[in-house]
């Protein structure tokens, strides 16, 4: 069992909130209000509530907060703090048992019903919460909901909360070794080391080849194209220019040699893949990848 | 080998020592050498890691060390630990000193952190083919190899796990480590949190500040000291074939640890000993992943078998091959593994908290991943 689950178990053994009532008692001025927001001209609503607004008149208000024993806003804070900081609502079923009739006080009860996670959905993983509420009139059941949430961890590329700079990137340390690399991808070019004695492939390069001897290394341009020999979803800690999770695929490349770079989409090992430039700034541009559908 | 460890020390391990790493140096030698019986006036050489900030003459300043004839460092961080050993084992042999320490000391949690990113490090060129990409803390360029290896080998992240559940069941018993009393299970591996996958926090070693030092002589003026000394049966270091330092991602195969193959043949050769001879298994345990490639590499079970040597049971204290009876890095403390060093001393000697009877050998290895070391220890 998950440390949310055990919270989740714990919060559901509460059983019901204590009652919470509503501001006023049913009345006019807010059914004809909720009318006119909602467009609803039909006449019949003048001793009696449209049953859809039950929700309404427990509302906590603008600036209302939710009592502490409210399980719903329990389960809202352990998701929370897990990372499941989005919300979203999914469904709202609700039961009427009968007309609420003018000047009839309510008041709200709810427990927790279900928590299911943690599940892939087109937002991000998430946890679905199931409550139930109940509306009383004195000790009569009038109305019933069961309401769900999707809790979820955006997916990757959110919208980014705080701009990275790119100059928080992390730049590569540049010699002579190594800038014909640089050179390359500034030009949309993915180089590789040939050495120009033997002709060995050779990736991270170095100024001797260590087949033949020979300090004449040449290169030559990448066609791009590769299957990701291995790969790390990276989750903590945060990276300088990067925001989490995000993906750092090994790939090997089809002339033979491998290189990493990030991997824009859900990796699998053998996955093919292509080569992208992304330009840091007018000194560095970072390869990277991304699927390429076989052909 | 001519050379025994003949006294061990080391600071309490936290994550907030509350003095600095010069401290932790100076207090963990002063209580190996008193461990040996040893004065500081005893000793003329000191061997560290490169990482080490604590230089050989401010330690020797503090703890009134008059003279050093040899003082030496190891590089590429974890890798160094037995390394220091070696080094001590070799100025012992050829005269360069008589009495070497080797310490290591940090305020890794509470000062510098190495599982954070670095961005500094990407000065290196080695590290411009990593860093830049995002792959910038130990864990996620272990993670490259453990994906992999799982791809090749059928493992699980469960298998992984069985390793931090070994060691933080021996930590549960030893009052030195931080996870004293705090035992985990395999579905408290499980539900941990990513870190960098197919990596959780429960196969990352945590974070420590701390000091250890572990006194080397030679195995004449052992017989006179106060404790039964651990003979330094074999010490090697080990590098592979197109080596890097956390990313040798260039070679054929991902799911090996070459460098560790060329410590595991020095060791066999060196001291006459084979797998079965060992009796206590210290390995480096910094990622759960490399655990079950160093029992590969070494010759305790065959490639791609290590899943099913764990789950076998055999790094039970009561197993065929105990594993980090103190509780590894994962459990006891991370120091680099020179806390590893002085738990095969503690069960050579027969002193250790969870000790594994008739001990003959303990086999200690040092940061994997990296350019590494072992020991093999005895008793004669």
């Amino acid at each position: 069992m998950t440390d949310i689950e055990k919270e989740a178990a714990r919060i559901a053994e509460q059983g019901e909130c204590a009652p919470r009532l509503a501001r006023d008692p049913v009345n006019l001025p807010m059914i004809n209000n909720w009318l006119e927001a909602i467009g609803d001209d039909h006449p019949g609503y003048t001793e009696v509530a449209p049953p859809a607004m039950v929700q309404v008149w427990t509302m906590a208000g603008l600036r209302g907060q939710r009592t502490l024993d409210d399980p719903l806003g329990q389960m809202m804070t352990v998701l929370d703090e897990a990372g499941y900081t989005s919300v979203v609502a999914t469904n709202s079923d609700q039961t009427y048992h009968r007309y609420l009739k003018l000047g009839e006080q309510l008041s709200v009860t709810t427990s927790l019903e279900d928590v299911t996670g943690p599940k892939k959905t087109g937002l991000g993983e998430g946890w679905f919460v199931t409550t139930r509420s109940t509306w009383w009139v004195g000790d009569e059941a009038v109305a019933e909901m069961r309401f769900r949430v999707l809790k979820f961890r955006p997916a990757r590329k959110p919208e980014p909360v705080k701009e990275i700079p790119k100059a928080q990137a992390i730049r590569p340390s540049v010699n002579r070794d190594t800038e014909y690399f640089w050179e390359g991808t500034r030009q949309g070019e993915l180089r590789i080391q040939r050495c120009g004695g033997c002709g060995l492939l050779r990736h991270p390069p170095g100024p001797m080849c260590p087949e033949c001897g020979a300090t004449k290394p040449k290169y030559l341009v990448s066609e791009g194209h590769g299957v990701i020999y291995s790969y790390v979803v990276h989750h903590h800690p945060q990276v300088p220019g990067k925001q989490t999770p995000f993906v750092i695929a090994l790939v090997e490349l089809d002339e033979g040699v491998r290189m990493l770079g990030e991997f824009d989409g859900e990796p699998s090992v053998g996955q093919r893949v292509e080569v992208v430039f992304t330009e840091v700034d007018d000194e560095l541009t970072m390869p990277s990848w991304r699927p390429r559908a076989d052909r | 080998m001519n050379a025994a460890i003949v006294g061990i020390g080391a600071t309490d391990f936290s994550k907030d020592s509350g003095r600095s790493e010069l401290q932790l140096a100076a207090e963990a030698v002063r209580a190996a050498l008193e461990d040996a019986g040893l004065e500081p006036s005893d000793v003329d050489g000191l061997v560290s890691f490169t990482m080490d900030t604590n230089a050989e003459i401010a330690v020797a300043r503090e703890l009134g060390i008059p003279e050093l004839t040899f003082f030496s460092r190891v590089h590429y961080g974890g890798g160094a630990a037995c390394a220091t050993v070696q080094q001590a084992a070799m100025a012992v042999e050829t005269g360069a000193a008589r009495v070497v320490v080797c310490y290591r000391a940090f305020n890794e949690r509470s000062g510098h952190r190495f599982g954070q990113v670095q961005t500094a490090a990407a000065a290196n060129i080695d590290n411009s083919w990593s860093y830049p990409m995002g792959l910038g803390t130990p864990a996620a360029m272990v993670a490259m190899f453990a994906r992999r290896y799982m791809h090749e080998y059928g493992a699980t992240s469960e298998d992984f796990g069985r390793i931090a559940v070994i060691d933080r069941k021996h930590a549960a018993t030893n009052p030195r480590a931080w996870f004293h009393n705090r035992p985990i299970t395999l579905d408290d591996h499980q539900s941990s949190r990513w870190i960098a996958e197919p990596l959780r926090l429960l196969d990352c070693c945590q974070e420590s500040d701390g000091g250890v030092a572990i006194v080397v002589t030679s195995r004449d003026r052992a017989k006179d000291l106060r404790q039964k000394p651990a003979h330094v049966k074999a010490a090697t270091q080990g590098s592979g074939v197109d080596q890097f330092t956390m990313t040798s991602y260039y070679r054929d195969d991902l799911t090996r640890l070459p460098e560790m193959g060329v410590v595991a043949r020095g060791l066999w050769e060196k001291s006459g000993i084979g797998p079965d001879d060992v009796d206590v298994a210290v390995l480096y345990d910094h990622f759960t992943p490399f655990v079950l490639v160093q029992l590969e590499e070494l010759g305790f079970c065959g490639r791609g078998e290590a899943k099913d040597f764990v789950a076998s049971g055999a790094l039970e204290l009561d197993g065929k091959l105990p594993l980090n009876p103190h509780g590894g890095q994962l459990g006891e403390a991370y120091l680099h593994g020179m806390n590893g060093i002085a738990e095969g001393v503690r069960q050579i000697r027969g002193t250790a908290v969870n000790q594994v009877g008739g001990v003959e050998h303990v086999l200690v290895t040092a940061g994997t991943g990296v350019p590494t070391s072992g020991l093999v220890l005895g008793q004669g």
